[in-house]
């Protein structure tokens, strides 16, 4: 091989790390809202997934209409959040401490929304138009790389600094942590473990909103995508193990390569180079890497 | 709770008698209505004698459609031949996922097979030399077979009726008994001795066995298998049926077919909005009537507490 073929190889493998690591951080920020819910409130939210479809065409409508991205971006957190709120009020209270029921009664409600989705924006496929701020190419050593997809890295990594700082360093993340570990011992310590758990589920939502806006701008949205979005964060929250911020990063990233290198190596294969190892690393370590037992 | 012998028979008569009064139309619904009757019991097999609930039952019912219309048309294999692949590939499938997932319980269960599920979807819909990609495969195995409707529906009955029994005396059976001793107590029935994995494991393939017998007759009925066949909806509806029917009344499974397919039938023909109205329901059940329909009535009839309240197993 010469030295300019070797050189070619090696700017095209860092453009599928750097592809990979940009999808991983999008899958980080849906799905650490995906792992909180979880790991505090032993919901699996099966609409997240369609949360951050929502998130996105709110997104996109408020984007088209006022033309700022950083609106669109808050519009869409705001809305997922108060639709969180409303079906952790509205639906899930009636089916508290049956775990089943709960999964099962969000998988209903993301059905409704992914069809709701469809009445009210159509089956067409929606592009949230990258504001002037981020288009372009930056340079990151010898490579030209999108500024958009290095906005979104930035952002995953920033949301992994916030969660990091919320869940150990301020009262509110003691409470989740603790929460997570003992519910039963925080409620006897005499503090109203509800509110708590409402915060993370809109907190949560919020991420999946904020993930929609991101996703939609470099994908795209169509009525398939929160099945998508949500295959991927199931994958990513049960590699890392339940309720772990550490694990939801970690298995974000794997998936993200894998997924990346999967689509370009064996495109046919794509979802077994996927699931495959997933599969596995869960037959032999049921609650994931960092998952502990309930 | 088993439906008592009077109760069984006058079910496979009123099935019997079904095409004889109803136009074609409806003794093709009434035929599907069948089909996912087998696959419906044979979920609940798994998350009513069990305990563990599966989402990927679609994804094993839609694999024995392919096996039997691949086979058939690309080899060009006898159709006794391609049914009997179809069947056993199922079952080869159930116990891989058995292999993979029988550790797990509860949610993580759920989670597992929802993923396993994925991955067969995901091949269904990429592999396309083999499964057509998203065109499916479409044979004329029902023509050669020379079957009407009315025809065709007759021996769906039979085989229904057949494999209906198989499960129920598998449920009914001293295996069976142990299952329910794996759901009600699993870490007593390993201390006396019982291999959990193990029977889990072969329940799972039964369970696996039943469901490709219903994606045989789907095969034979439809003519046609897509990955829309294998998705997740598919598993979804399917439990929706067992848990409407009731999770561990077996027979559950012919009203939750029921209620469903007819619901489907009826909402189709005044709008497109079925996805949402199947989401509704499931929202529904599950705050309403967790125990299924058979289950509510039985409750509001006798007041008895003698089943399950949490409906769905846990």
């Amino acid at each position: 091989m010469n030295v300019n073929a070797w050189a070619g190889f090696k700017r095209v493998l860092a453009f599928q790390i750097m592809n990979g690591l940009t999808f991983a951080a999008l899958l980080f920020v849906v799905a650490s809202g995906f792992t909180l819910i979880f790991g505090l409130l032993r919901i699996v939210n099966l609409a997240h997934g369609a949360l951050y479809l929502f998130g996105g065409y709110v997104g996109f409508t408020v984007g088209a209409w006022s033309g700022s991205f950083v609106l669109a971006m808050l519009s869409a957190m705001i809305f997922v959040a108060l639709a969180g709120y409303a079906l952790d009020q509205g639906l899930l209270r009636f089916v508290r401490g049956v775990e089943l029921r709960q999964v099962m009664l969000t998988l209903g409600v993301a059905f409704v929304l992914n069809d709701l989705g469809l009445v009210i924006w159509g089956g067409d496929t929606f592009t949230i138009p990258t504001p002037e701020w981020l288009q372009g190419a930056v340079m990151i050593g010898k490579l030209f790389y999108p500024k958009f997809r290095v906005f979104v890295l930035v952002v995953g990594v920033l949301v992994f600094a916030a969660l990091w700082l919320l869940l150990n360093k301020t009262r509110l993340g003691a409470l989740i942590r603790a929460g997570v570990d003992d519910r039963e011992m925080v409620e006897a310590c005499g503090i109203d473990i509800r509110s708590v758990f409402l915060v993370t589920f809109m907190l949560g939502s919020a991420l999946a909103g904020l993930g929609g806006v991101l996703g939609g701008t470099f994908l795209a949205l169509y009525p398939s995508a929160d099945a998508e979005i949500l295959v991927f964060s199931l994958a990513v929250v049960i590699i890392g193990g339940r309720g772990s911020l550490a694990g939801a990063a970690i298995g974000a990233v794997l998936i993200g390569l894998l997924n990346t290198f999967g689509q370009v190596w064996f495109p046919q294969l794509a979802y077994f180079v996927i699931f495959g190892p997933m599969a596995l690393l869960l037959a032999f370590r049921p609650l994931g890497l960092f998952g502990k037992a309930a | 709770m088993m439906l008592s012998r009077p109760y069984a028979l006058a079910g496979a008569a009123f099935l019997a008698c079904v095409p004889l009064v109803l136009p074609s139309y409806y003794v093709s619904v009434a035929t599907q209505i069948l089909i996912f009757s087998v696959l419906t019991m044979s979920i609940d097999v798994l998350a009513g004698f069990t305990g563990r609930t599966p989402l990927c039952f679609g994804a094993i019912f839609g694999t024995s459609a392919y096996v039997v219309l691949y086979t058939f048309s690309v080899f060009g294999w006898p159709w006794p031949l391609a049914m009997i692949c179809g069947v056993l590939g199922a079952s080869l499938l159930a116990l891989l996922f058995a292999a993979l997932a029988v550790r797990t319980s509860g949610v993580y269960f759920l989670l597992l097979t929802l993923a396993l599920g994925l991955i067969v979807w995901g091949i269904c819909l990429r592999w396309t030399p083999v499964t057509g990609g998203e065109n499916g495969l479409r044979t004329e195995l029902r023509q050669s077979l020379g079957l009407s409707a009315r025809g065709l529906y007759a021996c769906v009955a039979l085989v229904v009726g057949v494999v209906t029994f198989a499960m129920w005396r598998f449920v009914r059976s001293p295996f069976g008994l142990t299952l329910r001793g794996i759901k009600e107590g699993e870490g007593r029935m390993a201390s006396l001795g019982y291999d959990v994995p193990l029977h889990l494991t072969i329940a799972f393939t039964a369970a696996g066995f039943f469901a490709g017998i219903a994606g045989v007759l789907y095969a034979v009925f439809n003519d046609f298998v897509s990955p829309s066949t294998v998705q997740l909806a598919q598993s979804v509806s399917g439990l929706l049926m067992a848990i409407v029917g009731g999770i561990g009344t077996l027979f559950g499974g012919f009203v939750g077919a029921f209620v469903i397919i007819a619901l489907e039938q009826a909402v189709s023909s005044v709008t497109e909005r079925w996805p949402m109205v199947l989401g509704l329901t499931f929202i529904a059940i599950m705050i309403f009537a967790p125990e299924g329909v058979i289950g509510k009535a039985r409750l509001l009839l006798t007041k008895s507490h003698n089943i399950d309240p949490d409906g769905v197993g846990r």
